[in-house]
């Protein structure tokens, strides 16, 4: 039997980089098919190419043994690949069905949609695979969970027999992951096959029949669970040995630095999106706020640094209230913020490196002088700045847009750092970022923590959270659900938490630390 | 593709591309040359093309086409002859005739006498003078680009900035030292009210400044006609204002009828001081940050609003002092149609001068000689005035989409990431 | 704790909610009756025609009334709805400014006719045939930018149309060939625009201006040119004359206002129903919409983004040339430079009033035509205000709409981005 589906020598190059090199790749039908690798790797470049959203520059695509050419989506879903992506190809405005329907509308009388019919097949599938949804839903009031159930519905409706997904469960709490896996074992059951694409080892192990690991835009080799651990997957990953583990002492925090008390905020929206949240980061600690992202912490960091006005509560920062001043004023008491959008939110693409580094502080000393720049003070301190934290770019001359993803991010950890703070807000400071460049930022922020700065870190990736934290926040729909201190923390018991379930219950079944005190590096 | 084509693809360094301002690196003349290729070009194109309607408009050459079997010689030639009516009007309207110049210069080495040189000097001098109030306009909108705002009203802030500062003039008597320099004020002030407006409604509610500068140019034509026709109005029957006191004129540099005046000099010193505001002030940083990202602008500390209703507020003080300096050197009264064509006009100029100070001056000499120009075509070779609106819009366009220029010409420029103009609508 | 902030944080938005705009409504009425109340004597009477001129409709009497217990009635209810909004609260804004800008508009004509008498239904029929350029500008904007292509060039586009309509229409002596070039001239016109924007990426903005320049550059030029020396031959194509529909042009008020227009009124009407059936009812109108909001979900799904938007830019520019023709075929019959004065903007607004859909972009071209034809009306009535300060009017209305709406009218997400694959 041929395999469901075969990719030979399939290569992609794009200006600066080979993302794909000569891959070969076969997916048996009825497997689970994981294809592993870092930021960058190629991972989704490939199955964009698969999807027919790219062409080959070479390579060849078998379905069942027969060659084919997807030059269109429509290509690709007409021979049976269908595709959920990372970022959920979803129009809010519309209703379930809508979306579902797109492109292969059913029509009635000729002329006009036939809303009806298509919302009770969305029914008939619903309840044959167990994605609960309702069809006349609006997208933009659905919960992440139900949005990438819809995602599975449109592909499931056009007949796909083999099914990508990319990155699933990173909109997830852990018990939602258990759920899709739960899905997707019952999709192979019904005869698909499935590929499925990750960063992350642990999933990779659970959920795998096979793993293919992408390094480089090549092809390092492909395992069985049961040949490999994670020690092994994770090298072959990345290259070279690497340690699970982030060097950290204990922390030894002394005082308050940032105290909130009961903040309620409305996102732009008007909707009431943090509601009574309540918490203190010490000077000396990290202080990691978990939970599925939507439930808020987007716009608490946002009402924290003045973006976003809060509708009541109090901020005290070192014991002044700091909950109306503005952007500016709340950077100039020492607050530094990475946030979680680099290129939309920290810099200023166009604009010369040199500029961007000084991005918060033009306009102080010896920067300027009254409304005179200084340039030449400002071309020396850059170029100081850049050596310091390793930003590799040819000068600070050149346009923030040509540095990579990683250096980019450093650019704007450089401007941060070179600032007298007392806390640092870091939101998803490791997004899309090479290991290298992880690796660097966890240590600046570990560095950072010894020095006295209060540390605020809020990100979706649970293992980040644990990996940094000295204390662990989680965050639901808006509050504060409990702060436990991270040495030992159970992760079954913060997925609880991130699903909405309450302290008091999630205790009854789990304890808040596990025996062991092992601490996990992000991958 | 072949294995070695991609490979080499993929070494292309993205780090090839560099900003035209980076100091030192890679040659400042070839950089200057690349910034300078397409809008040349574009202006070449354009004027090619406002030959392309002018011949086939051209009643001549369509009657030598009529005949084309029996006279083909003739039929042939009409085109060129018609272009070269045109744009030898315009040639001549714009510089002045080189023959008569030598004659007057040998004129006045012998007799010392200086009036056939001054004619010979005139269409030269009057093409700057043309070019004066664009350089303000130009400024204007270009300072409003530089922010992400679509300033489209200069021509009303332009006409408000010249009744402001006519008003000043010929309703007050003052010694010059206090009158001239008031008199600019106001015509600045009024031009800054005038954009301030649609700039504060863009930064509290959103609402396009597109839309609302395009309504109070409208709204400003409107009142102009009622302040012509009433409050403003001289004695007599023309729609007119008053002849300013000579005290607020903006002293003229040659005698009559040259009327080339200090105008020229004071926009050539404003443009140096907006180039200095923008580029190495504090304020002129954030600007630029505000247009380039105004999302990272606010992270960073600057306020949105701050930034948008000054810039609007200083674009039309701007294209108010255009207005002012028109009122005050040239004409010296106000009437219907003052601002004709300004308002889309500096639009043109300050695409073309890729809302640089510099490229700015450059394109409002460009537009002052054609419009200088456009007049005597008009008169000697019939030519509409309105061609000239033909050929900017086709600049506008060249210059706006370069891959045209390139597909034409066959360029193969690196790309330069290009200023964003503006985004959708509301905020 | 929690219901209780929310429930403190509701109340003090509630009361910013309601007792601002609550307040503000018995200032109007305060407004109304100093301004138009205090002028008026007892006895004085408004009388308002209500049978148009040379109309088929059964003949109604005219209504008079009497002109201060009127406006005393309407700053009441003015009163009475701002009360009602401290009290209560009124759920719908809109209504409560359409309610109160309503009495004061007729407040405003009953002190205006005071004494005189006034042809309100052909004030209101000229309305709807004003409204009708603005309204065919307005379903132009819709039908681009709910792909996602914002169309300034209207205008322009407009503008040629009208020109190329009247030369046509006179050349053929024939107004359907006039108004097949007018339609064919706003396609290719649209087409430029869409490739400079879609292929070449040409900023959205920037390429309107230009087409817009372009526009009344070559359109005065060839004017100058041709069209003012040949007036006969090029530039007098008469007008479409009114067709009155059997039947219904009978109904008195309604029938001389919707039944009794020439054939781009009532094209533009049917335009209207069928935009709105086919933009949210068929398939066609689903893909633009989504196309509109989110393109790579779309493309994802196969759907050609590129040629979906090529294809509403030019059935948008058609309707423009539609538009254009209306100056020219359908009005005056001759082209006089820059005729279109603003008209393509103010039906740029209308579309966001109407929130970028065919109906509402419909009600609110009538407001504007309505506004623009009560500024003609005034100067007839001899209302003491400068005729050049009545002709603001509708550009001021169309800035304050934009001020009061804009922030909370929310366009097509991918409105104004070029798509890069």
């Amino acid at each position: 039997m041929p395999p469901v589906l075969e990719l030979r020598g399939v290569t992609k190059a794009f200006p600066g980089v080979l993302a794909n090199d000569h891959i070969d790749l076969t997916l048996e039908e009825g497997e689970i098919h994981a294809l592993l690798g870092e930021n960058g790797a190629g991972k989704t470049t490939l199955m964009n190419i698969l999807y027919g959203l790219y062409k080959p520059d070479e390579g060849q695509i078998f379905v069942r043994g027969e060659k084919v050419d997807i030059h269109s989506p429509s290509d690709a879903i007409g021979r049976g690949v269908g595709m959920v992506h990372q970022h959920f190809m979803l129009i809010p405005v519309m209703t379930v069905t809508e979306n579902v329907m797109l492109g292969i509308e059913t029509i009635r009388n000729g002329v006009f949609l036939d809303l009806a019919t298509v919302a009770k097949r969305i029914r008939e599938i619903s309840e044959q695979h167990g994605l609960e949804v309702d069809p006349d839903a609006y997208i933009k009031d659905l919960p992440v969970g139900a949005q990438q159930r819809v995602e599975i519905i449109k592909v499931l409706y056009r007949q796909a027999d083999v099914l990508i997904l990319d990155e699933p469960t990173a909109v997830l709490t852990p018990q939602e992951v258990e759920g899709l896996f739960k899905v997707l074992r019952s999709l192979i059951a019904k005869g698909k096959s499935i590929i499925f694409i990750t960063h992350k080892l642990k999933e990779v192990m659970a959920l795998a029949d096979r793993i293919t690991v992408l390094r480089g835009g090549k092809v390092v080799g492909t395992v069985t669970p049961q040949e490999a651990s994670q020690e092994k997957l994770a090298a072959m990953m990345v290259g070279r040995q690497v340690n699970l583990v982030v060097q950290k002492k204990l922390a030894k925090p002394k005082g308050v630095a940032l105290e909130v008390k009961d903040l309620y905020v409305r996102d732009e929206r008007k909707n009431l999106v943090v509601q009574g949240a309540s918490f203190d980061v010490h000077i000396g600690e990290v202080l990691g706020i978990a939970g599925v992202q939507g439930n808020g912490q987007t716009e608490l960091v946002y009402a924290l640094t003045g973006l976003l006005p809060a509708v009541s509560g109090t901020v005290s920062l070192l014991g002044k209230p700091v909950r109306h001043a503005s952007p500016r004023k709340i950077l100039e008491r020492g607050v530094a913020h990475i946030p979680e959008d680099r290129q939309k939110h920290g810099l200023v693409l166009s604009f010369p490196v040199h500029d961007n580094l000084v991005l918060c502080s033009y306009y102080l000393p010896p920067n300027a002088h009254g409304i005179a720049l200084q340039e030449n003070t400002i071309i020396s301190t850059a170029t100081k700045l850049v050596d310091q934290f390793d930003v590799r770019t040819p000068s600070v001359y050149v346009q923030a847009s040509t540095l990579s993803g990683g250096n980019q991010q450093k650019v704007i950890v450089a401007r941060e750092f070179s600032r007298p703070i007392k806390l640092l807000i870091a939101s998803q400071p490791t997004r899309g970022l090479d290991v290298g460049s992880i690796e660097y930022i966890h240590n600046r922020i570990v560095e950072k923590r010894d020095e006295g700065t209060a540390v605020l870190l809020v990100s979706p990736e649970l293992d980040e959270i644990i990996a940094l934290s000295d204390r662990i926040a989680v965050m639901y729909k808006g509050q504060i659900v409990d702060i436990v201190p991270a040495g030992g923390v159970n992760r079954k018991y913060l997925g609880l938490l991130m699903a909405g379930v309450k302290s008091a219950e999630a205790l009854e079944t789990t304890p808040r630390t596990t025996e062991e005190a092992e601490v996990e590096r992000v991958f | 593709m072949k294995s070695k084509d991609v490979k080499k693809k993929a070494a292309t360094k993205p780090a090839d591309k560099e900003e035209p301002t980076s100091k030192g690196k890679r040659g400042f003349w070839s950089q200057a040359g690349q910034t300078l290729l397409i809008p040349a070009l574009s202006v070449v194109t354009g004027l090619v093309f406002g030959a392309i309607i002018i011949i086939i408009t051209d009643a001549h050459v369509l009657a030598a086409y009529k005949n084309f079997f029996s006279a083909p010689g003739l039929a042939l030639l009409a085109p060129f002859e018609a272009v070269f009516n045109a744009y030898g009007a315009l040639f001549t309207g714009s510089f002045g005739s080189p023959v008569a110049l030598v004659k007057a210069i040998q004129t006045y080495a012998a007799t010392g006498d200086n009036a056939s040189l001054l004619k010979a000097i005139y269409p030269f001098t009057e093409s700057l003078v043309s070019a004066t109030p664009y350089i303000f306009s130009g400024l204007a909108v270009a300072l409003g680009f530089r922010c992400g705002l679509f300033n489209i009203g200069a021509e009303g802030q332009f006409f408000i900035g010249a009744l402001c500062s006519a008003y000043v003039g010929y309703a007050f008597k003052m010694p010059w030292y206090f009158h001239l320099p008031l008199a600019l004020l106001a015509g600045a002030l009024g031009g800054a009210i005038w954009g301030a407006i649609p700039g504060y409604l863009k930064a509290v509610t959103g609402a396009h400044e597109v839309v609302n500068t395009i309504m109070m140019n409208w709204i400003a034509f409107r009142l102009s006609d009622w302040l012509l026709t009433g409050p403003m109005m001289a004695a007599g029957f023309r729609p007119v204002t008053p002849v300013i006191q000579d005290t607020a004129f903006l002293p003229r540099i040659f005698s009559d009828p040259l009327r080339f005046n200090a105008g020229f000099f004071l926009a050539l010193a404003v443009a140096a001081l907006v180039y200095w505001f923008l580029f190495k002030t504090t304020l002129g940083f954030e600007i630029r940050a505000v247009g380039m990202n105004p999302d990272a602008a606010r992270y960073a500390g600057m306020s949105i609003v701050r930034n948008f209703v000054l810039v609007m507020t200083l674009s039309g003080a701007l294209a108010g002092l255009a207005g002012a300096s028109q009122v005050l050197g040239v004409d010296h009264w106000v009437g219907q149609g003052f601002s004709a064509g300004y308002g889309f006009d500096s639009i043109a100029l300050a695409l073309l001068g890729k809302s640089h100070p510099v490229g700015v001056v450059l394109a409002a000499l460009l537009f002052g000689f054609l419009r200088g120009g456009a007049t005597r075509m008009q008169s000697m070779a019939g030519i509409p005035i309105d061609i000239i609106s033909v050929i900017q819009g086709f600049v506008i366009i060249f210059v706006a989409a370069p891959a045209i220029i390139r597909a034409i010409y066959r360029l193969r420029v690196a790309r330069v990431e290009e200023t964003v103009l503006t985004r959708g609508w509301g905020k | 704790m929690t219901t209780e902030i929310i429930q403190q944080s509701r109340k003090s938005s509630f009361v910013r909610a309601r007792l601002v705009p609550g307040l503000i409504l018995i200032a109007i009425g305060l407004v109304i009756l100093f301004l138009f109340g205090v002028d008026t004597e007892a006895g004085q009477q408004a009388t308002f025609g209500m049978n148009a001129m040379r109309s088929q409709a059964l003949p109604i009497p005219d209504l008079t009334l009497p002109v201060q217990p009127a406006i005393y009635v309407l700053i009441l209810v003015t009163v009475f709805l701002g009360a009602w909004q401290l009290a209560r609260g009124i759920r719908s804004t809109g209504l409560l400014i359409g309610m109160v800008a309503f009495c004061f508009v007729v407040a405003f004509l009953i002190w205006a006719t005071r004494d005189k008498s006034f042809n309100l239904v052909g004030m209101l029929s000229s309305s709807l045939v004003r409204a009708t350029p603005i309204a065919l500008a307005a379903l132009c904007g819709v039908i681009s930018e709910r792909a996602a292509v914002v169309n300034i060039a209207i205008e322009g586009i407009m503008l040629i149309a009208a020109e190329t309509a009247v030369m046509a229409g006179t050349l053929s002596h024939s107004l359907y060939v006039g108004l097949l070039v007018a339609i064919l001239t706003g396609a290719l016109i649209a087409a430029i625009h869409a490739v400079l924007v879609i292929k070449y990426k040409v900023d959205q903005i920037v390429s309107g201006v230009a087409i817009n320049i372009f526009g009344i550059g070559i359109t005065s030029f060839i004017s100058s040119r041709f069209l003012e020396r040949n007036g006969d031959l090029l530039n007098n194509s008469g007008t479409f004359p009114v067709i009155p529909v059997p039947l219904l042009s009978k109904i008195p008020i309604l029938g001389p206002i919707l039944f009794e227009n020439n054939l781009i009124v009532y094209l533009m009407i049917l335009l209207v129903i069928v935009l709105h059936i086919l933009l949210f009812y068929t398939p066609w109108g689903l893909r633009t919409r989504a196309v509109g909001e989110h393109p790579k979900a779309a493309d994802t799904l196969g759907i050609n983004v590129f040629l979906m938007r090529y294809v509403n830019v030019i059935i948008g520019g058609m309707i423009a040339g539609l538009g254009g023709a209306y100056f020219t075929l359908g009005s005056v019959g001759r082209f006089d430079e820059i005729m279109t004065a603003g008209k393509g903007f103010i039906g740029l607004a209308a579309m966001i009033f109407g929130k970028w859909n065919p109906i509402g972009a419909f009600t609110s071209s009538l407001i504007f035509g309505f506004a623009d034809s009560l500024q003609v009306k005034m100067q007839i009535l001899k209302v003491p205000i400068p005729s050049q300060i009545l002709g603001m009017a509708p550009y001021l209305v169309t800035m304050i709409v934009l001020a009061g709406l804009v922030g909370r009218a929310i366009p097509p997400a991918a409105d104004g981005q070029p798509y890069e694959k």
